[in-house]
């Protein structure tokens, strides 16, 4: 069975995101009022091969946490939907 | 014996011949080890150091833990061998998880390089053994990613254990408590954002950086 996954990996709440705080800073300026709390991060795709959904969960998941995210500092949260057998 | 230095180039690494020169101006042999090497031979001591590895791609030093070269190196330090990470080599081992934290992008956003005062905050490391605690030293910094981050239970730790082993005087990057480099919890584990190599003649603006390698020769010899 094949998954299609999409990973998305933001900085933990509470880590300093000079990233997010730099785009908010530039909002005022472009005419965007009242938007806060902005934060980076980035997403990842991959089609992942695996028996069923929940193994196809584990490898992505390991894959998330070993290499896409610094589990230091960031997290991740994956999305998974079928493509087909 | 002049001890032997093994000094990793990853794709992208650009800092190891200055290591290499710096370290035989006092007397050692530097060698040059791949990253796909999956041994170190018979070096003394080993050496990660700057530069981009793998382009910096994903994280800094994200994609490099996953070197043949790595399993060697975590072999090494869990022997007791000397290693240090200078800059890159800092994110590589905090990514290894042979150092604790991460490194981050720094405050601001600012690509720095310029010279950095430092003090020597613990001389329980196999790269300040030689230093003196309060010791100040002037050492280029070069980076976009070295704000040191960790939570507040490994600072405890960190502080506790006198594990801190240099800190800037005038914060460039947003390190938490100043941080500029630290050792594992038995001090032959070495990470640190400024670059001794560029301090390591007079002719560079600074000689401040000798007494750190001079350290790691003395702790490669024993």
């Amino acid at each position: 069975m094949r998954f299609q996954a999409r990973v998305e990996v933001q900085l933990r709440p509470g880590i300093a995101d000079p990233e997010g705080a730099t785009i908010e800073r530039a909002l005022p300026a472009l005419g965007f009022d009242g938007v806060v709390h902005v934060r980076a991060g980035r997403s990842f795709s991959f089609e992942v091969d695996a028996p069923d959904e929940g193994a196809a969960r584990t490898k992505a998941t390991e894959l998330a946490d070993r290499l896409l995210a610094n589990p230091v500092i960031e997290e991740s949260r994956l999305e998974l939907v079928f493509l087909g057998s | 014996m002049a001890p032997r230095v093994g000094v990793v180039v990853f794709p992208g690494t650009n800092c190891e011949h200055d290591v290499v020169q710096a370290t035989e101006r006092l007397g050692a042999r530097g060698e040059l080890l791949w990253h796909g090497d999956v041994s170190v031979g018979s070096v003394d001591a080993v050496v990660l150091p700057g530069g981009f590895a793998h382009g910096d791609y994903l994280r800094p030093g994200a994609l490099a833990r996953f070197s043949p070269i790595m399993e060697a190196v975590t072999r090494f330090a869990h022997e007791g061998g000397p290693v240090v990470g200078i800059c890159n080599g800092f994110q590589v081992l905090t990514e290894a998880g042979l150092l604790p934290g991460a490194l981050q992008k720094n405050g601001h956003l600012r690509f720095l390089c310029q010279p950095t005062r430092l003090q020597v905050s613990s001389t329980a490391s196999v790269l300040t053994g030689l230093a003196e605690v309060g010791e100040e030293l002037v050492i280029p910094i070069n980076h976009f990613s070295g704000s040191y981050t960790c939570d507040e239970e490994t600072l405890r730790r960190l502080r506790d254990e006198d594990r801190i082993v240099l800190r800037y005087l005038d914060n460039p990057n947003g390190s938490v408590d100043d941080i500029a480099g630290i050792t594992n919890a038995v001090g032959n584990v070495v990470g640190l954002m400024p670059h001794p190599e560029r301090a390591s003649h007079t002719l560079l603006g600074s000689e401040d950086g000798l007494v750190l390698l001079r350290s790691l020769l003395a702790a490669a010899r024993r």
